[in-house]
């Protein structure tokens, strides 16, 4: 079926004209026609924006030499800024906003010839490891455990991930700040790597967390988010934080040799109570590597514990600033007041829903007078202890191995009563963005009841290409075929 | 520390959010679990270091001072919520 296929073999299969990028983005459409009304995946479908863009990607076919991604069909984060298309960031805030540019990662894949299929859902303004936070309703997980529970997608980026592992689009952008793009991967059975901060341009992305924000893709095949990710990535002097360096070539690195390669194997990821399904994976996941030629170091990143923590005054801060902008003056929705102040505070209080809103005074309170050196700025000199703790550990080894989440995906409703429950699912994968670092999440296995688990891979800065060529590895060796209940032509 | 109901206020103030007095026992109890939770912090030896705000590296780049974008009025207008003729419209701010 045209939906199972990788954005490799599809790219393929569109050169050699065995299907058209119409009828390849007409299957997906179909999928999303079928399952989007279950899985609440896509908050915006641009169906006949898509239909005439496979067109032209069809014109190019037949006129030959066309660039990577023409004709595949892709879904969009709702955090990008999409010309012409609504953008919400999930909130109610932005009402019906429609952004005047294009962001530059997503100008960046058209200019490689992909399809946009819509717009998809995501925690509001990315805030959340669930997808529960939307405006726009929860994404349910196209992966069920047999006792009729909705599971979540995980997230922000859980309208990506389900739409990616349903059949629903063929790879996704996502954005990662404390997980975002590895946790909902991990969740849902797809590979999704958050590159090095600075490698893919943040500008017309809506900000949540400015110093941790960085772009990524979600994709079924650690290969077709390296070709994913090659299309996205790139300097742009739009935006101060992006690196002046080339994009390597991402696609060769995932069959490169891992002989000699050190892996390390970082202790304080085994906390008290690690569940002993992701325990037995991390350890398949060791093994693999070892049989693929790598030395195996154990290594200590003594501060991990309070990366958590240091994320929670640090994000919230920067939020804090950054959604300022959000007033009901210049864009967005607007609840009047008798006075400017009243139409703020109305706006504000309407528009957010409840953990941006814990998020903003979270962070207005750290960085009010008073608080600022006790809160804000001892977290920031942690920060430089997690930073040091992987610089030493990159001393000694090429890449660390760890598992993505503490347990699989959970049931709609659960950990939400208590902030600090939900936010304690982002453990394993809030250090390496405190850091800046690559990080990739790769399906390993499934737990008893079926549900996907995901490892983690984390390299040096800017080696993106070494956390590709051990995903893959990993992924080869696991030979994870297993698939979602509810899929594009299947369970619909 | 534990934040008192007027802090709560205050911050909510600062912030720009409008709370009823329901939400702000709410976010009361909310806020004390997460602010009482980060103190983990506090048995960190930080002495000497210097806070880390960005781990970019990046060196700015200087372009050339001329003007490289502006000039369409009826864009930036075109989400506003409220406006009358080319400017943003809000409530009377001087009396």
């Amino acid at each position: 079926m045209l939906t199972d296929l990788s954005i490799a073999g599809a790219a393929e299969g569109l050169r050699r004209r065995e299907f058209s990028a119409v009828e390849l983005v007409d299957a997906h459409l179909d999928g999303i026609e079928a399952l989007n009304g279950r899985l609440n995946a896509y908050i915006t479908v641009v169906a006949d924006q898509a239909r005439a863009a496979a067109r032209q990607a069809d014109g190019a076919l037949a006129g030959g030499d066309v660039p990577v991604l023409t004709g595949i069909p892709l879904a969009i984060k709702d955090l990008f800024c999409t010309q012409g298309v609504r953008t919400t960031a999930a909130s109610r805030i932005l009402g019906n906003f429609i952004p005047p540019y294009e962001s530059t990662v997503t100008a960046n894949l058209l200019r490689e010839g992909a399809v946009f299929l819509g717009k998809v859902n995501l925690d509001e303004f990315a805030m959340g490891s669930s997808n529960a936070t939307s405006a726009f309703g929860p994404v349910v997980s196209p992966w069920t455990r047999g006792d009729g529970a909705s599971l979540v997608p995980g997230g922000s980026s859980g309208g990506s991930a389900a739409a990616v592992a349903a059949g629903l689009a063929m790879g996704a952008t996502g954005t990662d700040t404390g997980g975002s793009i590895r946790q909902p991967a991990a969740f849902t059975g797809i590979a999704g790597i958050k590159p090095t901060y600075g490698r893919c341009s943040r500008w017309g992305t809506i900000a949540f967390a400015s110093s941790l924000d960085q772009a990524g893709p979600l994709a079924r095949s650690v290969e077709d988010c390296a070709i994913l990710l090659g299309a996205m990535a790139g300097y742009d002097p739009k935006d101060s934080t992006s690196a002046d360096r080339a994009v390597p070539d991402y696609r060769s690195a995932c069959t490169r040799s891992l002989r000699g390669v050190r892996i390390g194997i970082p202790k304080e990821y085994r906390p008290e109570g690690l569940s002993p399904e992701i325990e037995a994976m991390w350890e398949s996941g060791i093994a693999w590597l070892r049989e693929a030629g790598c030395e195996i170091v154990d290594v200590s990143l003594p501060h991990t514990k309070y990366g958590l923590a240091t994320y929670y005054i640090v994000a919230p801060a920067e939020a804090s600033s950054n959604l300022a902008r959000y007033d009901g003056v210049r864009f967005g929705e607007r609840v009047a007041g008798a006075t400017l102040d009243e139409l703020y505070e109305n706006t504000r209080a309407a528009g957010f829903g409840a953990e941006v809103q814990r998020r903003v005074l979270i962070g207005t309170y750290v960085l009010s007078s008073g608080y600022y050196d006790a809160y804000y700025l001892r977290a920031q000199k942690v920060r430089a202890l997690i930073l040091r703790d992987f610089t030493e550990a990159f001393e000694k080894v090429d890449a660390l191995l760890t598992p993505t989440a503490p347990s699989a995906a959970f049931a709609l409703g659960e950990k939400m009563d208590d902030p600090v429950q939900m936010y304690l699912n982002d453990i394993f994968t809030v250090p390496a963005s405190m850091a800046g670092v690559p990080a990739m999440s790769v399906p390993a296995a499934v737990d008893a009841k079926g549900l996907p688990l995901g490892l983690q891979v984390i390299g040096r800065p800017w080696d993106e290409e070494g956390v590709l060529a051990v995903s893959a590895a990993i992924e080869r060796a696991a030979g994870f075929a297993a698939r979602p209940t509810l899929r594009a032509g299947v369970g619909a | 520390m534990s934040l008192e109901s007027a802090t709560i206020k205050k911050i909510a103030r600062l912030a720009r959010i409008g709370l009823d007095e329901a939400a702000v026992t709410r976010l009361q109890a909310e806020l004390n679990g997460i602010v009482g939770w980060v103190e983990q912090l506090n048995e960190v030896d930080v002495s000497g270091l210097a806070p880390l705000a960005s781990v970019s590296g990046t060196t700015l780049h200087l372009r050339a001072d001329v003007v490289n974008d502006g000039g369409d009025r009826e864009a930036v207008l075109a989400n506003a919520p409220g406006r009358e003729g080319p400017f943003f419209a809000v409530p009377k701010v001087v009396e």
